[in-house]
């Protein structure tokens, strides 16, 4: 179990315990957090699971293959931080992560 | 709404399944009962003939969400039970156990099923459909290396099942009675693509392939006849003819259907306490002035938050432009609006670089866009019609300018 905490853009903060292997994304829709619709389930194809990274926390991610990359850059309110959840794996080294959910995605 | 209502969902797919947290996430506080025919919680179709045929994602990481979630939700499941019949007059739905529900409100969330292949045979132990997890958890131990597939019909999910089987090594043959893949869904185009990207990784496509027979040994096909004399030798047969929408409930108690059950913006049908969603409902789309049936993920959800919403009381959340995709090997492909009627079509990049797209018009609107590796395309494309822009087939072609550029011009000139 990895703890990933997930906070809205208003500042309230949800604490899930994770599966490693399992997407940041998959981790929030088990666990029921408002923001995250994950419409496609993962497939990189909706962009409705959108997150700020905590940027101490960003490097550990993994690198972000183009497919992700191009959906961001069309994504609202996109900053350096961003990511789509569902192309993150949850590894022992996201303990304590926190990532927040774009106020657009509420 | 008070808490004393009832509502019943009939089916617990990806419609009925959003329905549900969507009423609760909207503060409904009256009881729920979804009853769904199969043994499943709601969950995803998209990866049983991508990812989950490959056996590259476990069962529970299909499902919508856990099975606590319901019991934590006060949400009531009925699994492995039927709905069999609406009783409108009394408001009753009666169950295949023998049970009777009461309800306030009725939502239909029934899908769709497959199309059965016209043909003596069709019924052989090797022959298998491709709708829930059942069919693909009784495929998948015949699905092996070296073994012969026959798929019957080349829509999306029949080339995403032959894409997953040549990455497990079997051999694949596609039959597609028309004289092209994806015919009634998508322009020439892009099926010439799809064409050349299977034959490339070595499946064998057939088109303009009419089955005529199955031959038979043992209650098993061992091959396919084609009205041509051909015949293809396989070890099993896929059947994706098409899908048709489960409908029957609802129109033998009296609600209009027309290829679906008809609803309005809200969901509704025509009696009031009662509304359809998903895959066999038959919507107003409003983007493009008429009705009709859609087949996907975001319609199912969309129209769980649609009705959601109305029994709520809530303001309707906007209608998205429709959309789909399909991963086939290292190809994504992800469709913005429907393209049907167009009368134009024009290209973006080129088909051989794998990343491109084809963009369609009519009367000079553009109304949808096929994005093949190229998600911001699509994604331009999906604001853009969501808009109504003013674009012209030029412009979305000019590969001077990037796709912002190209969305900023046009979103310019709307004001
Ligand atoms: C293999 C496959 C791949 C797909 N890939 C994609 C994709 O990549 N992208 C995309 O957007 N869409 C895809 N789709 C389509 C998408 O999955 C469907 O549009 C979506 O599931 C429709 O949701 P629904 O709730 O309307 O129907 P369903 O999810 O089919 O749910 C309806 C449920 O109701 C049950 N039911 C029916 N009648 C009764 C009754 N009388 N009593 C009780 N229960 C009943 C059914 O058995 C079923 O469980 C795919 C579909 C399949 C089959
Ligand atoms: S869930 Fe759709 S892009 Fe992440």
């Amino acid at each position: 179990m990895v703890k990933i905490i997930y906070a809205d853009h208003s500042g309230t903060e949800r604490e899930v315990d994770a599966n490693i292997g399992e997407s940041v994304m998959e981790a929030a829709v088990r666990n029921n957090i408002p923001g995250i619709d994950a419409d496609c389930g993962g497939a990189c194809a909706c962009a409705t699971c959108h997150v700020y990274v905590d940027p101490e926390f960003l490097p550990k991610t993994g690198e972000q293959e183009a497919m992700e990359q191009s959906m961001l850059d069309f994504a609202d309110g996109v900053q350096e931080n961003s990511r789509l959840s569902c192309q993150i794996s949850v590894s022992a080294e996201l303990e304590g992560m926190k990532v927040t959910t774009p106020e657009s995605q509420h | 709404m008070s808490a004393d209502q009832k509502i019943v969902i009939i089916g617990a797919g990806q419609a009925g399944g959003q329905a549900a947290v969507s009423l609760r996430q909207a503060g409904f506080e009256g009881t729920i009962t979804m009853v769904g025919d199969e043994p499943a919680p709601p969950y995803q179709r998209p990866p049983l003939s991508k990812a989950y045929l490959k056996g590259k994602l476990d069962r529970e990481r299909l499902f919508l969400k856990p099975l606590q979630f319901y019991e934590d939700s006060n949400i009531t499941l009925q699994t492995g039970v039927s709905a069999q019949k609406i009783d409108r007059a009394a408001k009753t739905v009666a169950l295949s156990d023998g049970e009777t529900l009461d309800y306030d409100t009725l939502i239909i969330a029934t899908g769709s099923r497959p199309r059965a292949l016209p043909l003596p045979g069709a019924e052989s132990s090797n022959v298998f459909d491709l709708r829930t997890l059942s069919d693909i958890d009784v495929l998948k131990p015949n699905v092996q290396e070296g073994r012969r597939l026959l798929i019957v019909g080349a829509g999306y999910i029949g080339l995403e099942a032959a894409a997953a089987a040549r990455e497990l090594g079997l051999e694949v043959t596609v039959l597609e009675m028309a004289d092209r893949v994806l015919a009634r869904v998508t322009s020439p185009v892009m099926s010439e693509f799809y064409e050349k990207l299977h034959e490339t990784h070595g499946v064998t496509i057939k088109t303009g392939a009419m089955l005529a027979e199955l031959q038979t040994q043992d209650g098993a096909v061992t091959a396919g006849v084609l009205k041509s004399g051909d015949v293809i030798p396989c070890d099993l047969v896929l059947v994706g003819i098409g899908i048709l929408p489960n409908e029957e409930i609802a129109s033998e108690a009296g609600i209009a259907c027309k290829n679906g059950i008809l609803v309005d913006r809200d969901a509704r049908t025509n009696d009031p306490s009662v509304y359809a969603i998903g895959d066999c409902a038959h919507r107003p789309l409003v983007h493009y002035g008429r009705d009709g049936r859609l087949e996907s993920v975001h319609n199912a959800i969309e129209q769980g938050k649609i009705v959601a919403a109305h029994i709520m009381d809530a303001k309707r959340p906007v209608e998205d432009v429709p959309w789909f995709w399909s991963d086939q090997y290292d190809v994504k492909l992800q469709i913005a609006g429907l393209s049907q009627d167009y009368d134009e079509a024009v290209v973006r990049g080129e088909p051989t670089t794998n990343s491109f797209a084809v963009f369609y018009f009519r009367s000079g609107r553009l109304i949808s866009v096929d994005a093949v590796n190229a998600p911001a395309e699509f994604l331009t494309a999906k604001r853009l019609i969501a808009a109504n822009a003013d674009i012209s087939p030029e412009l979305v072609v000019d590969q001077t300018k990037t796709m912002k550029d190209i969305l900023a011009e046009a979103m310019a000139g709307q004001k």
